[in-house]
């Protein structure tokens, strides 16, 4: 007797636990991705352990991430546009001092290379100096800029993605959150109407023998991996692409829309004919009775009954395709840039995180920098889903 | 009799709306069976029974791929070994003992929300997790516990689903015999509605074995030269091998046919798993009449 | 031999091997009220449904025989059934208006035969809520959803909605089963007032309501119509044993 309450006990023990894993699971996904996502803001966009220095004298005090990029690519040469003196910019890297000092200045074991950068910097007002923190000397007569950590104005306005540029990276997810946008809303407008078309062939006009082929041939279209997809798309739609439009390359969006139209068409149709099906006989009956045509009964009846799981099939569609990765990585040509046209290559998120994980040194910058991706992505989804819900909830009412 | 005259537009308009919509999607279909075929087609003369039990060689250019196809088995097997009794223990908890409330929301719209995560965040967080902080390292058991994690809201809600189809007389009977909770369920309610519990457990196998991005970083490698052997060893796996072959082969000619033999082998599997799901279905559901 | 309405020749009906109706011969005459009466699941609904062809809608039905409207076999593959139910209104069981306001209910019968004039459709509209003796009620909300008045005031609604497309024919199928007493007796005054204009067809399980708004009464059984005729005389002098045996609610 007591035995058997002690099973029962246990085994609901076991039940509850096993049912809270989902909810845990979400807390951490949560926890994991803000904890390295967050940082990425109280981190400047410098590497760690190096810094930059300009001559004390530089009226220059402040430089954005950007401007440092630009110094360094070349694009900004004169101090006067970034608020300096009119000036030529003059770099001062390990190249320029191995090229200014002779090896006996520096010392066999570079132990001289303090005093050589003190001497130039202090010789030359037009310097930025980019070194290892250990290169410069204890009472450094020029002065090194402190570089603020990445603003969040920076993060989502910034146009420009080089997350692995030197010295200073840029992390400016506009293009990545434009190039998803583009890739994912053009996709949703290929596969809604049709796949709303054959939500209402299945549901209203089709056999019971066609209905019973088309049933499992869309759950095989939904189960078919979307590293198959992005194959399928990389050898017969990007050539398809290229030729048709003749570019140069025919990787592009385009190409990723189809692609992810086609793997949108599964959840659409299913839920969009579940939708279709719920609507009440009696309504068609009370449309047909009165003279309407089948087509007019579900253009006028049907469908606005269906209206709110149509909607649930759009945002589910729509979900599905912001977070799909592989296909997508296959076949847009993944530049960074933001997005001019269909017709060539973009970058979405997902696509961004997949390429460039594996690569980011781990807890570094980039590596922040793609778990605050992750955490967009996660909150994008999130947000459908809860429509999603909502839009359920309403209807059961 | 008036009703005798054909009516103009209206009828003409059904039949240009209905048959646009066969067209539609019978393209639809069309489209499926073009990627299937192209890939069959494409991928047949690869495969032999070399291709499916021979290492790679050279550069994989060449050989098999034994051990992407033991590689996804693997992590195919270690997440169905942790998802599985998760998902049902868990769609039962839900189903027969929560009451509404609360908790049971909470918990209800947390499944649905883990389900629609993307599959790349799965592959972050099971870095940042199982990879980093449990320090298991890029291996099956991360890439397992990601993938099972992913694909457990769906063995959730079949389960819930299987659960619901079970008339709430069958479980009075059985508690007016004075048996309890746990034997109901165990003695009444599963007997009934295992059938679906299993094939949704089927479904969700081919779901796992298709999946590229979460095993990205917590699992999958380009490219190892032995079998695995413990379950904290990186895996080759089918779907990221041929992500691996068509992105980033050193020569895309030689690799080309590897890569359509592998695409076919994934696909064969994702078929093979449908066909078994909907056999199954039909057995049990004659069974029961 | 007198022209009828409506009527049906040894006409059979098949839910795929189940024969719900049995060589139904039936008449109705211009601008009658017919009744038809009988124990659960003998066919009323079904013989009903045959003059409209709703039953098309079901799978594996299939039919021998003829029903005629007007003279015209509805089954013949001449007839377009879209017209035929402009001609043959129907009000169901339940009162099922389209969650949309009440307006477009009564309205939507003209917009879909492709009617667009405006004041011709308000004009119709007002008539018909008119004649369903449902105007007074709605005349300030009409542009309020159908699915806020009451179950008798729907059905009257979903009767409106019927005789806007100007129907010579009303079939109804238990009409007043899902409403209150007061209701059911507007419903029935209803009938009563529609028969000048409309040949009727009434289902109903309720011998009172029968024996009150009928002209003549039809008694089903099995599938079968045993008797149909005056219903008084059904009523007080049967000439089928069970007849007699259902009205004094011996069975059924
Ligand atoms: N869609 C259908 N498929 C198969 N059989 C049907 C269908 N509809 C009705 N039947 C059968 O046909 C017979 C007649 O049904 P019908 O609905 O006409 O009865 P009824 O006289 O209207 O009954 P009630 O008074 O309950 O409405 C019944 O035996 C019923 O089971
Ligand atoms: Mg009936």
């Amino acid at each position: 007797m007591t035995l058997k309450k002690i099973i029962e006990r246990f085994s609901e023990g076991i039940l509850f636990t096993s049912s809270t894993v989902t909810t845990v699971a979400v807390l951490f996904i949560v926890i994991f991705l803000f904890k390295s996502g967050i940082s990425l803001f109280k981190t400047s966009s410098i590497e760690e352990g190096y810094s930059l220095a300009l001559n004390a004298r530089n009226p220059v005090k402040k430089l954005t991430s950007g401007q440092v990029k630009d110094i360094f690519n070349g694009d900004i040469t004169n101090w006067k546009e970034v608020g300096g003196k009119d000036q030529d910019i003059q770099l001062f890297t390990l190249d320029e001092l191995s090229a200014a000092y002779t090896e006996e200045q520096m010392g066999a074991k570079f132990e001289r290379l303090p005093s050589c950068v003190e001497d130039y910097v202090s010789k030359n007002e037009n310097v930025i100096t980019f070194f290892d923190n250990r290169y410069y000397p204890k009472h450094f007569s020029g002065h090194l800029l402190e570089m603020p950590p990445i603003s969040f104005k920076e993060f989502f306005l910034g146009r420009e993605w080089y997350p692995t540029a030197i010295p200073a990276a840029q992390f400016g997810v506009l293009p990545l959150i434009l190039g998803t946008l583009w890739v994912t809303l053009l996709a949703i407008l290929i596969a809604l109407p049709i796949g709303l078309i054959t939500a209402i062939y299945m549901a209203e006009v089709a056999s019971e023998r066609v209905r019973r082929i088309f049933k499992p041939v869309i759950e095989l279209l939904a189960g078919i991996p979307s590293v198959v997809y992005g194959f399928f798309g990389l050898v017969v739609l990007v050539p398809a692409i290229q030729q048709l439009f003749r570019l140069p390359v025919g990787e592009t969006a385009l190409a990723g829309s189809i692609i992810l139209a086609i793997m949108a068409l599964p959840t659409i149709i299913t839920v969009s004919e579940d939708a279709i099906r719920a609507t009440p006989v009696s309504m068609k009956e009370a449309s047909l009775a009165l003279g309407a045509s089948h087509w007019q009964s579900v253009q006028y009846v049907v469908l606005p009954y269906a209206k709110s799981g149509i909607m649930a099939a759009f945002i589910l569609g729509v979900g599905r395709a912001v977070g799909e990765t592989m296909a997508v990585l296959m076949v847009t040509g993944n530049a960074a840039v933001m997005p001019h046209s269909f017709l060539e290559p973009v970058r979405t998120i997902p696509a961004t995180i997949a390429a460039e994980l594996g690569e980011a040194p781990f807890g570094g910058m980039h590596f922040k920098a793609l778990f605050a991706l992750g955490i967009i992505l996660f909150i994008i989804t999130f947000i459908f889903n809860s429509l999603v819900e909502m839009i359920k909830s309403k209807n059961n009412q | 009799m008036k009703f005798l005259t054909k009516q103009r537009g209206k009828q003409l308009k059904q039949t240009l709306a209905f048959g646009t919509f066969r067209l539609v999607s019978f393209s639809v279909i069309g489209v499926l069976f073009l990627i299937l075929g192209f890939i069959v087609v494409r991928g047949l003369p690869a495969i032999s029974w070399d291709f499916l039990t021979k290492m790679p060689e050279n550069g994989m250019t060449e050989g098999g791929i034994l051990p992407a196809i033991v590689g996804t088995l693997c992590l195919v097997a270690g997440s169905m070994i942790f998802a599985f009794p998760v998902g049902v223990f868990s769609g039962i908890y839900i189903n027969e003992y929560l009451k509404e409330s609360w908790f049971k929301k909470l918990v209800r719209s947390m499944t649905n929300n883990l389900a629609g995560v993307p599959s790349i965040v799965f592959g972050l967080f099971g870095m940042a997790l199982f990879v980093d902080q449990l320090d298991f390292g890029d291996s099956i058991l991360a890439g397992s516990l990601t993938l099972g994690l992913m694909v457990l809201p769906v063995i959730i809600r079949t389960t819930e689903e299987a659960l619901k189809t079970v008339d709430d007389s069958m479980r009075l009977g059985s508690y007016a015999l004075g048996a309890t909770k746990l034997q109901t369920i165990r003695k009444v309610v599963l007997p009934i509605c295992y059938p679906n519990i299993v094939t949704g457990l089927i479904l969700s196998v081919s779901r796992v074995s298709g999946e590229t991005a979460p095993i990205l970083f917590t699992a999958a490698t380009y490219f190892i030269d032995r079998l695995p052997n413990s379950i904290f060893d990186q895996v080759m796996a089918l779907p990221y091998h041929l992500y691996v072959l068509t992105t980033s082969g050193t020569d895309m000619e030689k690799t080309r046919p590897i890569a359509y033999g592998t695409a076919l082998v994934l696909i064969a599997i994702v078929l093979f798993v449908n066909l078994l799901a909907n056999s199954a279905r039909r057995y049990f559901n004659n069974k029961l009449k | 031999m007198p022209n009828f309405k409506v009527e049906a020749k040894n006409f059979n009906l098949y839910y795929s091997e189940f024969q719900a109706l049995k060589n139904i011969q039936f008449q109705a005459e211009e601008n009658t009220i017919t009744a038809f009466i009988g124990p659960s699941g003998c066919g009323k609904s079904t013989l009903l449904r045959s003059f409209n062809r709703m039953n098309d809608l079901i799978p594996g039905v299939r039919t021998e025989g003829e029903t005629l409207v007007n003279g015209v076999n509805v089954y013949d593959k001449s007839v377009n059934v879209d017209e035929l139910r402009k001609q043959v209104g129907m009000v169901f069981q339940k009162p099922n208006p389209f969650p949309k306001s009440i307006f477009e209910n009564v309205a939507y019968a003209l917009r879909v035969d492709g009617i667009r004039d405006k004041r011709y459709i308000e004009e119709k509209v007002v008539n018909s809520l008119q004649q369903a003796a449902l105007w007074d009620e709605v005349k300030d909300k009409l542009k309020k959803s159908a699915n806020a008045l009451s179950g008798g005031q729907q059905q009257r609604l979903c009767i409106a909605r019927a005789l806007a497309i100007a129907p010579s024919i009303l079939l109804m199928d238990e009409p007043a089963s899902a409403l209150d007493p007061i209701s059911t007796s507007k419903i029935e005054e209803l009938i009563y007032d529609l028969k000048r204009n409309y040949t009727i067809i009434i289902v109903t399980h309720n011998m009172q309501q029968a024996a009150r708004v009928s002209d003549r009464t039809a008694f089903f059984y099995l599938g079968e119509l045993v008797e149909c005729d005056e219903t008084k005389t059904i009523f007080t002098n049967p000439k089928s044993l069970r007849t007699q045996n259902y009205i004094t609610g011996k069975f059924g």
